[in-house]
């Protein structure tokens, strides 16, 4: 890896850490929210913003960018948090998450946030609705591609198959996914409550493009978007394996931060771990 | 107002609504595997690259719609209406919530679908959708007023719901009557002082059936097709309350939370007068001909003009 590309890692390693930062105080401000989710996937969104992804921080409704379809709605402060530090949002703006009124829903919301293109909350949506965004940009000859932030624990939705089914027949090359493999859903870990298996071979069994990352590795998160750049067929999945509440240890693997804020003590040491 | 002239169903309607609509190439048509029952299938015919095809699965159609409305297309989706009930969710969370235009239409609606039996026979659907903030609810009475309310759809604003019926039905409307049609508006076809019959769908036309026996009685009806069940037409029921003082709604459907629902919260909170129901009381149909289910569940113009007259007494006496 060349000088440029180190400092490229460094520089998107070191926007996730503000976005940690940020995922930890709005849930502690909010006093709700589910920051496991959110420390788990953000490496990946950071990665995709910071390198494929079309968009125009200043123009955030611009007809042709790429769009990302934030499926796991519940991570919500992932997203604002990467909004927030590419200056979409606000500081007060995040601060006020889950507050009457707040820019900032307790699930992303496309009515309320500039920079959300899907409105969220239950869960096995997204991937229907990207698909139909895909399919669109076809008809329109548009270049724009959809991504697509699917939990693990969302597969276990029947209608993520109907739609990862739909998409293959449909030959839609400009769809991603990104499962957020983070093993542990709302009660417990998924092997308690409902194992889904080896994701990757069932979305490459419906005819999809998989690879398979360490869904933390800032390197190759990077390496594998720009191999999606020239991937020549199918829609593509990416399977990011990853640790839930990564980044802040009494998180980290911890099902009781699925959907749980930190309190003012947590929030110190989290500070402090992520200083 | 013209006769009643004989023959369409309203499904065929909605076919013949979205060729007219093709022109503009925003109109993209999403199909359950259902396209030769809703008649989406002509639009298939001529249009393929902007027909959708989602195989038997609702949920994904729903939102698959919705992803196309927020990319800037109008979609339809179609499929029988009890398979919409399936994805109540979607439509609610995916596609109601967020404002987007997806226009959703449910055929083989009601008893009157008939021999395929009580698990198609959709008796909530009106129900349910109008529950749903944003929401546009419409059941047309015939194929030449389907297809007027749904071209009309193209430039209406939020997401819709239209049930459509399987089974041909005597025309209410002429192809002069029906450019009067507004989506939100009554359509007033008979005018009469004693009592106002409210109706929508193939219950349009018993409701006349069923003024026409009266009148023979020396009752004069109003007869209103309310095809738009929401929003509902609380201007025209502010004037009928006045004119006639009593109403009879009907509708194949339940009693409970359609069209007849929809009326008595107006009225009840606005203008209370005498309203009887005509509609399915809290069962499921079975397999049968229409006429026989029609029959075994009171959905019959006999069963109006009951309503009628006892309506009628209720306002007298009161």
């Amino acid at each position: 890896m060349g000088e440029a590309a180190q400092d490229k890692i460094a520089e998107l390693e070191e926007m996730a850490r503000l976005c940690r930062i940020d995922i930890v105080k709005m849930t502690h401000a909010a006093k709700s929210g589910h920051p496991g989710g959110s420390l788990s996937a953000i490496d990946s969104m950071v990665a995709l913003y910071g390198t494929s992804m079309r968009f125009d921080t200043s123009n955030p409704d611009w007809d042709d960018r790429d769009r990302f379809v934030m499926s796991k709605g519940h991570a919500s402060p992932a997203m604002y948090a990467l909004l927030h530090q590419m200056g979409v949002l606000e500081e007060s703006d995040i601060m006020s998450f889950r507050t009457m009124g707040s820019a900032c829903q307790g699930h992303v919301d496309m009515n309320w946030t500039d920079g959300v293109d899907f409105s969220a909350g239950s869960l096995g949506m997204g991937l229907s609705f990207g698909l139909g965004c895909a399919l669109s940009a076809r008809m329109d000859s548009s270049e724009r591609r959809i991504w697509v932030m699917l939990g693990d624990g969302e597969t276990q939705e029947g209608q993520v198959w109907e739609a990862v089914m739909a998409a293959n027949y449909h030959n839609a090359n400009n769809l991603r996914v990104i499962v957020d493999r983070n093993r542990i859903q709302n009660d417990d870990f998924m092997e308690v409550q409902m194992e889904i298996g080896d994701i990757g071979s069932k979305f490459e069994s419906f005819g999809w493009n998989v690879r398979e990352v360490d869904g933390h590795d800032m390197a190759e998160l990077v390496e594998v978007l720009h191999w999606t750049e020239n991937a020549d067929s199918g829609p593509i999945a990416i399977i990011a394996n990853t640790t839930k509440g990564k980044g802040v240890s009494f998180m980290e693997d911890n099902p009781d931060f699925h959907g749980k804020a930190p309190n003012d003590k947590e929030l110190e040491t989290a500070l402090e771990e992520l200083s | 107002m013209s006769a009643p002239s004989s023959g369409g169903a309203s499904r065929d309607g909605y076919g013949k609504a979205l060729l007219r609509l093709s022109d503009d190439p925003r109109v993209v048509v999403l199909e359950a595997d259902l396209g030769k029952s809703t008649k989406s299938c002509h639009f298939r015919e001529k249009y393929p690259e902007r027909t959708v095809s989602m195989g038997i699965a609702e949920q994904n159609m729903m939102l698959v719609a919705a992803g196309m409305a927020a990319s800037g297309k109008v979609p339809f989706a179609s499929t029988f209406a009890i398979f919409t009930e399936r994805a109540f969710e979607q439509v609610r969370n995916g596609i109601a919530r967020p404002g987007l235009k997806v226009h959703i239409c449910g055929s083989h609606g009601g008893i009157h679908t008939g021999t395929d039996g009580s698990s198609a026979q959709s008796i909530e659907d009106l129900s349910i959708y109008r529950t749903i903030p944003k929401m546009t609810v419409i059941h047309p009475c015939d194929d030449l007023s389907a297809e007027e309310l749904t071209v009309q759809l193209l430039d209406y604003s939020g997401p819709s719901y239209m049930r459509t019926a399987r089974n041909k039905v005597p025309r209410m409307y002429d192809d002069q009557s029906k450019m009067g049609l507004r989506i939100g508006v009554g359509s007033v076809l008979e005018e009469g002082e004693d009592v106002a019959l409210i109706a929508c769908g193939v219950m349009v036309e018993q409701a006349r059936n069923a003024a026409s026996a009266l009148s023979n009685e020396g009752v004069n009806c109003t007869v209103v097709d309310m095809h738009t069940i929401k929003p509902l037409d609380t201007s025209l029921l502010s004037t009928l309350a006045e004119s006639c003082g009593c109403i009879v709604s009907a509708e194949d459907h339940s009693v409970f939370g359609g069209l007849g629902s929809a009326i008595s919260e107006w009225i009840s909170t606005n203008n209370p007068i005498p309203l009887e129901m005509v509609g399915v009381r809290d069962r499921f149909g079975e397999s049968g001909s229409t006429s026989d289910l029609m029959e075994e569940l009171d959905l019959t113009s006999e069963s109006i003009c009951d309503a009628a007259r006892k309506a009628i007494n209720r306002k007298n006496s009161s």
